[in-house]
């Protein structure tokens, strides 16, 4: 029985050393200084790189927090502070439903959302369909993370005459802090390499693009529209991208984890 | 004559220095945040209808049996992508569950304490790596490897309609397999924590009657944690339904219903991503957005059945379901 429960947990590692291996494999030959500060070259011309979408893609990122964080560290804050009542477990069912739509879905609804009434892709619609999806990550491990806070501390800040919401801010978010990023580190790592939403939203754009207001490149987009292309320098580039991609999921997970570590134990 | 200290009291007699006032802000305001959830999802749930009404009238359930979608002459039937997403999730689920189900095991009663949290890790990473970093791996080296496979099953068993296509690595199975590879750690963790849930008096209650360590498993435990794990199938067979990026670079993007797995074929999300930036007839919009609608309800059904099946077992939050 050992054997075929290892061998199924070998089957499953199997295909992460697989990509693991091809991304750093292929995509290692296409990195260069050039890849990190040239902007994308028309096609038939070798070099040039993706400056202009890995500038796009942090830019995405930050919108997204921007939207994400406040709901998700708040509202979780709501849910563990005042959390026993039917809203609070209307909203805990539906941040599950959230994280359960489909990145394309919830890309549509912004479409409909922000891209129809202003009447083009913009980055500011990417940061939206994004912080959408940080949301539920973000609010659920708050809120677990928050209830873990031992009463007891809350207690010696109330007793003291701190206000109840001196109290959360100054002690009990101050020690929920590590979980609190963590959970954020996760949802960041998540939507960093969305690409579904992105399509509908942010779209792309082969220049540079710091206004918020106008189509934005991402990595994943960019990864995407290579890959699919028939030519030999494009594929070579997306290789790379996704390099670049995979290396900065892999830092954040292993920082969410290192964060968390020893403090409180990740409910899991 | 009324001191500085006397308005002091006089103030907080009246609750605004003490901060009463302060904590009825702070709790209407996080109370706000979190109903923006509620907000969201209603918004979501509105357009779709709203942008999709025009489709359902014009096709109503038509829509779900129609084969011919031809955005030129406007007649738009969806169930291509009906029977493409459901038959590659059905694949994907085949494929993973068996092994995941078994690593679950493994993570859970089997594997060294030291072995347990390193293990959880990769297979977190797993479920990190991006779906279009699957999707280009899945172009670029799984679909020549399937190639010369496809074309040696065709030869022995081609008189079987499930392997009668033509082999060009790009398809239902291709799509399968990748589907496969992204919901294994989600099933895994699921399956992982709602095992552990199972109290130990059943297991103990296995050994006092002679039972082996395999006996408990098979017996007891699994019986107790099975409808959790249905749970995370399901939990899983929700991420395969609306999967995009990965599935759309292998699967061909062709709309024809075909028994055979080799065949290209298309999914519901593939068509949103491929169609719903070049789509400019009122019709053609409203027939994706009804899609997107589909793919909406269906996963929200989904997703609380999986979850209530979860809950039953691991009372209490199910936290191992991590996005």
């Amino acid at each position: 029985m050992w054997v075929v429960a290892v061998l199924c947990v070998l089957a499953a590692i199997l295909p992460l050393v697989l990509v693991l291996y091809y991304v750093i494999a292929q995509g290692a030959s296409g990195i260069n200084l050039d890849f990190f500060t040239k902007l994308p070259k028309p096609v038939g011309e070798p070099g040039g790189g993706m400056a202009n979408a890995i500038v796009g893609s942090l830019i995405l990122v930050g919108l997204a927090s921007l939207v994400g964080l406040p709901i998700g560290i708040l509202g979780g804050v709501y849910l563990a502070e005042f959390g026993n009542n039917r809203f609070a477990w209307t909203v805990r069912f539906l941040a599950d439903v959230l994280s359960g739509v489909p990145s394309i879905v919830v890309g549509i609804f912004i479409w409909a959302m922000v891209v129809v009434p202003t009447h083009r892709l913009s980055g500011m619609a990417g940061g939206a369909a994004l912080g959408v999806m940080m949301i539920p990550t973000v609010m659920r491990t708050t809120e677990e993370l928050v209830r873990l806070v031992p009463m007891s501390l809350r207690e010696a800040s109330l007793s003291l005459g701190a206000t109840h919401w001196r109290t959360v801010f100054k002690v009990v978010l101050v020690a929920a802090k590590g979980g609190v990023v963590t959970g954020i580190l996760l949802a960041v790592s998540r939507i960093a390499g969305e690409a579904a939403p992105l399509l509908l939203t942010a779209g792309s754009s082969p220049f540079w693009s710091t206004r918020i207001d106008q189509p934005m490149p991402s990595l994943p987009v960019q990864i995407f529209t290579y890959a699919i292309q028939p030519y030999d320098d494009w594929h070579r580039q997306a290789w790379a991208a996704a390099l670049v991609l995979v290396s900065l999921v892999c830092v954040l997970s292993v920082a969410a984890r290192y964060v968390t570590r020893g403090r409180f134990r990740m409910v899991r | 004559m009324e001191t500085a200290v006397d308005r002091t009291r006089s103030l907080k007699r009246r609750g605004i220095f003490t901060g009463r006032f302060g904590d009825g802000i702070f709790k209407w305001t996080t109370l706000l945040f979190a109903a923006c959830v509620i907000a969201v999802i209603a918004l979501l749930a509105y357009l779709l209808v709203a942008d999709s009404l025009p489709a359902i009238r014009t096709f109503s359930w038509r829509f779900l049996s129609g084969r011919t979608w031809d955005p030129v002459h406007d007649v738009f039937g969806g169930l291509p992508f009906v029977y493409g997403t459901v038959v590659s999730s059905a694949l994907a689920l085949l494929l993973a569950f068996p092994i995941s189900l078994g690593a679950a095991i493994f993570l859970s009663e089997l594997a060294p304490p030291w072995l347990r949290n390193p293990l959880s890790f990769l297979i977190e990473l797993l479920a990190a790596v991006p779906s279009v970093v699957y999707g280009i791996w899945g172009i670029f080296v799984l679909v020549p490897f399937l190639r010369p496979i496809e074309a040696w099953l065709g030869m022995r068993l081609g008189f079987v309609p499930l392997f009668s296509g033509p082999p060009y690595g790009i398809g239902m199975l291709a799509a399968g397999l990748i589907l496969a590879i992204m919901v294994l750690p989600i099933i895994i963790a699921v399956s992982r924590d709602v095992l552990r849930a199972v109290p130990v008096s059943q297991r103990e209650a296995a050994y006092a009657l002679g039972a082996t360590r395999w006996e408990a498993i098979r017996g007891p435990v699994l019986r107790y944690a099975r409808a959790g794990i249905l749970g995370a199938i399901i939990l899983g067979l929700g991420r395969a339904l609306g999967e995009t990026m990965a599935v759309t670079m292998v699967i061909g993007n062709t709309p024809t219903i075909s028994p055979c797995i080799f065949d290209p074929a298309y999914t519901m999300p593939s068509v949103l991503a491929n169609e719903f930036m070049e789509a400019t007839g009122r019709l053609h919009i409203a027939a994706l957005m009804e899609i997107a609608l589909l793919l909406f309800v269906v996963t929200i059904v989904i997703n609380a059945i999986a979850r209530l099946l979860i809950w039953s077992v691991a009372r209490g939050a199910p936290s191992g379901v991590k996005e």
